[in-house]
């Protein structure tokens, strides 16, 4: 029992990096924009596939093929935003936004079925099936990488938003969209930039998603999708440090909660979701959070 | 930014005023009412003229979405809370049908008294949830309400009163006629499309519909005068929500199975979303309308095609136009079209005299 927790609170940690990077482009994407792109489920797992493509057809590594399906996924971002997004204005702004990306999800689903089907793929390399045994208990290698690449993005996402003039602009367009244009900042351009920025990091979660879960299908950006939003939810809109906290305390929960009740343990996102909101309606770490760091 | 891009600011269909146009009121009035009667006339004898099962098929489902996106737009689209969840109660008032007729033994026009019960039951579930969602505003809300529906979902999969994945059959039919087997379905939908857009009616021209647009418009200054928004708000979920769950009940009812993944399905909420947006959010005529083009328009698209992902794909792509060159919605846009009209052609004519 004992190695049984300590292994389900490992692989919640680790699994927790993922999705920390992903729900930090989601909630990164919101700050800036105003916006959830609810789609974001749904380009994680066109990442998965983009990676599936590259591996399994031209027979390019998993970490090797992230070259070209980041840039890939930032350029596929940046063409919703340009496309969707920008052109809606006015007073309902904030739902069509939100429904404009339900829409992009749906088409892409409907994509992905028609290329891919309804079979279940996963991706694979050397490193998807070997192990390392720690503290009594063997985890897959890819739980390691998973947790390295989440790491190295979540930090380069760092040093974009507090070490570059370019992240200085994100971070007045957040804080003062009218006060950001009046100093000369291109708001149009940051917005689509990060846009692109927050979907880009989806290659990577779709990369590990692909290769460290059970395989994934068109349909599985519901389950991704309602997870990230909890996440974010539960740590504050906007606020990217939380996010990583809520993330990682999320999967945790939800892999202890695995060993007795698998077919329960989606719930206790739900759960804490419901629980947090009704203490606290503005999330763990409010929006003040990406303000005050 | 929030703030400054906030959904706050009035929604621009409200500033068409009926009467403003160069007709007179009574005569728009007359006008209105001679609309009214001639399409309440052809969906009374629709299914007695036209008998093609198909045809009365779509007919029954197509009423059970013009009361449902009414009901969802008589929350949503008077008080701006954007639900995505409204399956929750769809698919609660179909499991409760399903349920208590197992447990209670009842078959055959029996049943029937059992929709409004369903409704009675996703009102109940509605209260709950309000409590806890209506804390939150935009953003916000419509995330946890999708929330909600996963966790319904999850619990229709996983319960053992639902019978999980495997579903369960919903209570046998009458023996009734098969030719006109269609029928007593198509009027119980047709009493509750009429009522809810006479309660969707009236509910605008009231001191509840103005407390709940005053809610849309600027929550914290309606607060300030006076409107006490949260059982204002909830009450309108609750009504919505009731209506819903009889639109639930009835529609497994006549399909006569009921599956997690197809009662509380995603594509459900996005599909009433969209009629209400379509037709024009906020609008009485509007849902209506949207229901009464786009649900048989999918029906068909449906039977057209054996791979769902095309109507997928399709759909996506409509509702992104709808969004982009529409986003107003019919309604708005074509009686705004008309004064315009109206406008220039009585600018003429004093330009004549």
């Amino acid at each position: 029992m004992g190695t049984e927790i300590a292994r389900a609170i490992a692989a919640g940690i680790l699994g927790g990096g993922v999705y920390a990077l992903m729900a930090a482009g989601l909630t990164l994407i919101f700050g800036v924009l105003d916006i959830i792109n609810v789609a974001q489920g749904i380009l994680v797992v066109l990442g998965g596939y983009l990676s599936y493509v590259l591996s399994v057809h031209l027979h390019i590594d998993l970490l090797v093929g992230l070259l070209v399906t980041v840039p890939a996924m930032f350029v596929i971002g940046v063409a919703i935003y340009w496309l969707f997004i920008r052109p809606l204005r006015g007073a309902e702004r904030t739902s069509m936004t939100l429904l404009a990306c339900f829409a992009v999800a749906l088409i892409i689903e409907g994509v992905l079925y028609r290329a891919f089907g309804s079979n279940y793929v996963s991706l694979s390399a050397w490193y998807t099936t070997s192990s390392v045994h720690i503290f009594g208990f063997y985890l897959s290698d890819i739980y390691l990488i998973g947790f390295g690449l989440a790491v190295v993005a979540i930090a380069a996402l760092y040093l974009i938003l507090y070490r570059t003039t370019f992240g200085r602009a994100v971070r007045a367009t957040m804080q003062n969209q009218a006060a950001a244009r009046l100093i000369g900042i291109d708001v149009n351009r940051v917005a689509a930039v990060t846009f692109g920025i927050g979907t880009a990091v989806t290659a990577v979660g779709g990369m590990v998603f692909g290769a460290s879960s059970g395989g994934f299908n068109p349909n599985s950006g519901y389950d991704l999708i309602s997870r990230l939003l909890a996440i974010i939810i539960l740590a504050g809109m906007g606020s990217i440090g939380g996010a990583l906290v809520a993330a990682v305390f999320m999967t945790t929960a939800e892999a202890l909660v695995d060993i007795w009740q698998p077919n329960w343990s989606v719930a206790v996102f739900y759960l804490a979701l419901v629980i947090i909101l009704t203490v606290r309606p503005s999330g763990l770490f409010g929006r003040r959070a990406v303000r005050a760091q | 930014m929030t703030e400054q891009l906030g959904a706050e600011a009035p929604l621009a269909t409200d500033t068409i005023q009926p009467g403003t146009g160069s007709l007179p009121r009574t005569r728009r009035r007359t006008l209105a009412l001679v609309g009214v009667a001639a399409l309440a006339a052809i969906v009374v004898v629709y299914p007695l003229v036209i008998t093609n099962a198909t045809a009365t098929n779509f007919g029954v489902v197509t009423l059970i979405f013009v009361a449902v996106a009414s009901a969802w737009n008589l929350f949503s689209g008077y008080s701006g809370y954007l639900s995505l969840g409204h399956a929750v109660f769809y698919g609660t008032g179909a499991y409760f049908l399903c349920v208590a007729a197992k447990d209670w033994n009842l078959s055959g026009s029996a049943v029937f008294w059992l929709v409004p019960l369903g409704g009675l039951a996703a009102a109940v579930i509605a209260v709950p949830l309000g409590l806890v969602a209506l804390r939150v505003r935009r953003h916000t809300f419509v995330v946890i309400t999708i929330a909600f529906f996963f966790i319904a979902q999850l619990s229709a999969s996983n319960l053992g009163v639902t019978g999980g994945s495997s579903g369960i059959l919903a209570p046998a039919p009458g023996s009734w006629d098969p030719a006109t087997y269609n029928n007593p379905f198509y009027y119980l939908a047709l009493i509750i499309a009429a009522a809810t857009v006479a309660l969707a009616w009236q509910v605008r021209r009231s001191r509840f519909g103005l407390q709940l647009r005053a809610i849309r418009d600027d929550e914290d200054r309606a607060a300030g005068l006076g409107v006490r928004a949260m059982p204002v708000k909830l009450a309108a979920l609750v009504v919505s929500a009731f209506i819903t769950g009889m639109a639930g009940a009835l529609w497994v009812f006549f399909i006569g199975e009921a599956f997690p993944q197809f009662v509380f399905d995603p594509l459900f909420d996005l599909a009433v979303v969209l009629m209400a947006f379509f037709g024009g959010l906020g609008t009485v005529a509007g849902p209506v309308l949207g229901a009464l083009i786009l649900e048989p328009t999918q029906l068909w698209l449906n039977l057209q095609q054996s791979n769902s992902y095309e109507s997928e794909i399709l759909f996506g792509a409509l509702f992104l136009a709808v969004i982009l060159f529409l986003p107003r919605g019919v309604v708005p846009t074509a009686s705004e079209y008309a004064a315009k009209l109206r406008a220039r052609w009585r600018r003429s004519r004093e330009d004549a005299s």
